[in-house]
């Protein structure tokens, strides 16, 4: 590559992002735009690393944080235990088969109200409608997954005498584990949706709940302010994601292949 | 019959919540039984009231939804085939992807109100992304050969993109089409929820103000409705659009 065109595919990727905040920062002050529709990015980087300073918009992100990690833990080992269960034994598999396939297309965040007034008004519903909402693609992934797993493989450890436990934590797991993981990336960001909705309509702090409280107070630098933080967190907690994958599964040829996976 | 063997655990817990609640198991203020969350579908469904909210919820989805898929597929198609595109465009795209694209309703509500144009907005961006991705995916991966045939047979650029790479795209823009439909229905209750005068999800927390929960049931079986519809006719859908591929 010439140096020119090294230099011009490391500035490019900065080029619409900062096109963009000029243009966002220059409506803004022009006033062509009413600051309590827009406040300038300059005030909204200020106002951030304010709330920042004073800890609040920190107090809301771990109440946020708090919540999709309990709620997402509990989704994941629940998914994972039913959709290896739906795989492997004829019973549970007519019994979820027909719920799942209800379930996973419903739009689950529909039963907020409802959990709200099961569990009350603060992390409970919170965290119940969260796991409602994310356990049924990973449900159905790892059932998937664990369904597709190579069955001369299983004979093959049937045949060298595997014992059923042994084959279910060596061979079963270990084989459906790239869709588990799959089926894991696509539920986290269900799962924060749920969360942050169900902080604005139940308030108790968080990011969701702090940016519902702004928009009421018609303070706009304080709402992008928390929608950036949401926005970090995401994009935070989705790299993990994939930096865990590559080091779970590191033996698998998926990784080894070095196919950057375009997510 | 097959059908009637597959849905029975569906009928057994319905049945069985009917049983909880009438049997005073949990008491019937928090678990309405069944019949009477039917009996409030059927009321609410003479007085005309869920089919104003529903065609209200209805449309704001399609327009939504069917803004997303226009201009998604367009600019993951245009991603694609030009690599400048790609280079300016990616970097918005990997940092906006996983937003939790619920956080947009306050903003949206400041700029739009709580009329149908806001709901709108919020499912047209929450969607783009998902739909943005699996045309670009899609026509990446599209094979080379079939194109520079094309070209070399002397289709023009316009017809090459049309009808090749779009053809050759269709299975992931049609996957990326079905997550955004999902995310649609999320979308648009949340928004309805948190900000609208109309719509079944402005119903739901009406009606749970009101303290009405069998009506809360009512609104939710109808939505659950809605989306396995959805979801079973996409289907369909996406079969018919991909039936010159071999099995």
């Amino acid at each position: 590559m010439s140096r020119a065109a090294r230099l011009a595919s490391i500035v490019s990727p900065a080029v619409l992002p900062v096109l963009v905040i000029a243009i966002w920062e220059i409506v803004a002050r022009k006033g062509l735009v009413s600051t309590f529709l827009l406040p300038s990015f300059s005030g909204v980087v200020v106002r951030l690393a304010q709330d920042i300073a004073s800890g609040e918009i920190l107090w809301s992100a771990a109440g946020t944080v708090m919540r999709l990690v309990v709620s997402y833990a509990i989704a994941a080992v629940l998914g994972v235990a039913l959709g290896v269960m739906m795989a492997r034994v004829r019973m549970v598999r007519w019994l979820l088969d027909p719920l799942v396939s209800i379930g996973f297309p419903a739009p689950k965040i529909s039963f907020l109200p409802i959990f709200v007034l099961w569990f009350g008004v603060f992390d409970k519903p919170k965290i119940v409608i969260a796991i409602f909402a994310c356990v049924f693609p990973i449900i159905a992934g790892t059932w998937a997954g664990t369904q597709a797993v190579d069955k001369y493989l299983v004979w093959s450890a049937e045949q060298l005498g595997t014992r059923p436990a042994t084959m279910l934590w060596r061979i079963v797991l270990p084989a459906a584990l790239p869709s588990v993981f799959t089926s894991l990336q696509v539920a986290l960001p269900i799962a924060f949706i749920a969360v942050i909705v169900a902080e604005m309509l139940g308030g108790g702090g968080g990011l969701g709940g702090t940016m519902m409280e702004y928009t009421r107070l018609a303070d706009p630098a304080g709402v992008f302010a928390n929608l950036i933080a949401i926005g970090f967190l995401g994009f935070l907690a989705m790299k993990g994601l994939e930096w865990l994958r590559r080091r779970v599964l590191v033996w698998h040829e998926e990784v080894q292949r070095q196919g950057d996976v375009v997510s | 019959m097959n059908v009637v063997v597959r849905y029975l655990p569906v009928v057994l817990l319905l049945g069985l919540w009917e049983a909880a609640s009438r049997l005073g198991w949990i008491s019937p203020d928090i678990l309405p039984p069944v019949s009477a969350i039917l009996a409030y579908w059927w009321q609410l469904f003479k007085t005309g009231d869920l089919a104003k909210h529903a065609f209200a919820s209805l449309w704001r989805e399609g327009a939504g939804l069917g803004l997303s898929i226009a201009v998604g597929t367009a600019i993951g198609i245009i991603m694609a085939v030009s690599t400048t595109v790609q280079r300016l465009v990616q970097p918005f795209i990997t940092f906006l992807y996983p937003m939790p694209k619920s956080a947009l309703i306050p903003i949206i509500i400041i700029w739009f109100g709580l009329g149908h144009s806001a709901q709108i907005a919020v499912i047209f961006l929450g969607c783009l992304l998902p739909v943005i991705l699996g045309a670009f995916n899609g026509a990446k991966g599209v094979e080379r050969a079939l194109i520079w045939s094309a070209r070399s047979l002397g289709a023009s650029p316009r017809k090459t993109v049309w009808d090749v790479v779009v053809r050759g795209a269709m299975p992931e823009i049609l996957a990326g089409i079905r997550v955004a439909l999902a995310l649609s229905f999320v979308l648009l209750v949340s928004a309805e929820m948190i900000g609208a005068r109309q719509g079944l999800g402005y119903l739901i927390a009406f009606l749970g103000e009101q303290g009405e929960y069998a009506g809360m049931f009512a609104v939710i079986f109808t939505l659950v409705a809605f989306g396995f519809a959805a979801d079973r006719l996409y289907l369909a859908f996406s079969q018919h659009m991909l039936r010159w591929r071999e099995a």
